[in-house]
């Protein structure tokens, strides 16, 4: 982003960087960053709160009055996301013992991704599989924790792509099942620790770890933190 | 569980990032009067082009101001990808800078805004040599002034 900030200025651009990274700027000099001490990922702050959104804008914009630079201002408030607990929501009840607990509880939720859709009029998955495909797609984390080899998925991408996929259907539609009021990470901790499908991924990241895989196959199902 | 914030500040820490010699700074118009394009490192593209993004990318897509069928196509697990899902502005505050635009705030909003790949190569030649110029020019030509940068 820096660089990009760079090459921006040269062209005849100003430029500001709201950055989680303070360092970054002052080890690059970028040319205007307003260090935002939020969680990776939300550098406006607080997703659905245009008040706090358009706080963070103004304060981004008045850097644009310093006549000389570099400027790094820091914005007055923080936000952290270590602390957050799991959001809160019912997850459907067992309803085809036939299949992996993973699987009947994607295919239980589909009705809740589809409002989500409905809502937002877009998603984020299909990376490699589609909406409809991710049961599929379980069942194919399921064979590899059983004993399946891992580098013969067969998926045509990425593991770590299709784990993007079930993750995101996921933290898609929990926002149609919580009464929870959004917490940085909060998604992330219901999909890892609340959700059979979030288990099961870490449980083949670990499989494959124990088994030699390449450090960025098994290391990127799961942030790097739980590993 | 460990912060997972700290860890990945930590790990960029200890990568090294390129110089930049005698840097420009470029002077602004007053803000009242810019025209103010987006330009973000979350991947981003329109409905069904997700799949454009690989896992070493140098490539940009280019977002018209209009558009809100947007797909985040950053696949790393260690950043909150969810808050994106419940609000494109967290990331991309497009909605925002139109009410910026509405109140006079800033002058306008650019026709296009554009979206990189956060997975550079070490050295970020291509960015400084090929797709930056490039998404630079396009700007130009459509005579922004003020490039905000939303880094995830």
């Amino acid at each position: 982003m820096s660089t990009l900030a760079h090459v921006f200025e040269a062209a005849g651009l100003s430029t500001v960087v709201i950055t989680p990274m303070r360092f970054i700027a002052e080890k690059m000099k970028t040319p205007r960053s307003l260090y935002a001490e939020f969680p990776l990922g939300l550098p406006l702050g607080k997703p659905r709160d245009a008040k706090f959104q358009r706080d963070v804008l103004r304060a981004a914009f008045a850097l644009l009055e310093r006549p000389e630079g570099p400027v790094l201002e820091d914005f007055p408030e923080s936000i952290q996301g270590k602390d957050s607990e799991p959001l809160v929501c019912l997850l459907p009840p067992r309803f085809n013992p036939d299949l992996h607990p993973a699987v009947d509880e994607a295919k239980a939720l589909r009705s809740a991704y589809d409002r989500a859709i409905a809502v937002n009029g877009r998603t984020s998955v299909g990376r490699v599989v589609t909406a409809d495909e991710i049961p599929s797609a379980l069942e194919k984390f399921v064979r590899i924790a059983d004993g399946e080899p891992w580098d013969q998925h067969g998926f045509d991408g990425p593991l770590m792509f299709v784990a993007h996929d079930i993750r995101t259907y996921y933290e898609e539609l929990v926002f149609e099942i919580t009464d929870s009021d959004f917490e940085a990470w909060g998604a992330e901790r219901w999909f890892y620790e609340k959700t059979e499908a979030g288990k099961l991924i870490f449980e083949v990241s670990q499989k494959m770890k124990e088994e030699g895989a390449p450090p960025m196959e098994w290391y990127m199902l799961a942030p790097g933190s739980r590993h | 569980m460990p912060d997972n914030d700290q860890l990945m500040k930590d790990t960029v820490m200890k990568m090294p990032v390129p110089s930049f010699d005698d840097p420009a700074f470029t002077e602004p118009p007053p803000l009242q009067e810019a025209r103010v394009a987006i330009v973000t490192t979350a991947a981003l593209s329109r409905k069904g082009g997700v799949s454009n993004w690989q896992l070493q990318d140098f490539h940009f897509e280019t977002l018209p101001s209009d558009a809100r069928d947007l797909e985040l196509g950053h696949v790393s697990p260690n950043f909150d990808r969810s808050g994106f899902h419940a609000d494109i502005n967290v990331v991309y505050p497009i909605d925002r800078l139109e009410e910026l635009a509405a109140e006079s705030v800033i002058g306008s909003v650019a026709s296009n805004h554009y979206a990189f790949a956060g997975n550079q190569s070490d050295s970020v030649s291509e960015l400084r040599l090929d797709t930056g110029p490039a998404c630079a020019a396009q700007m130009l030509k459509d005579e922004v002034d003020v490039v905000l940068l939303t880094p995830v």
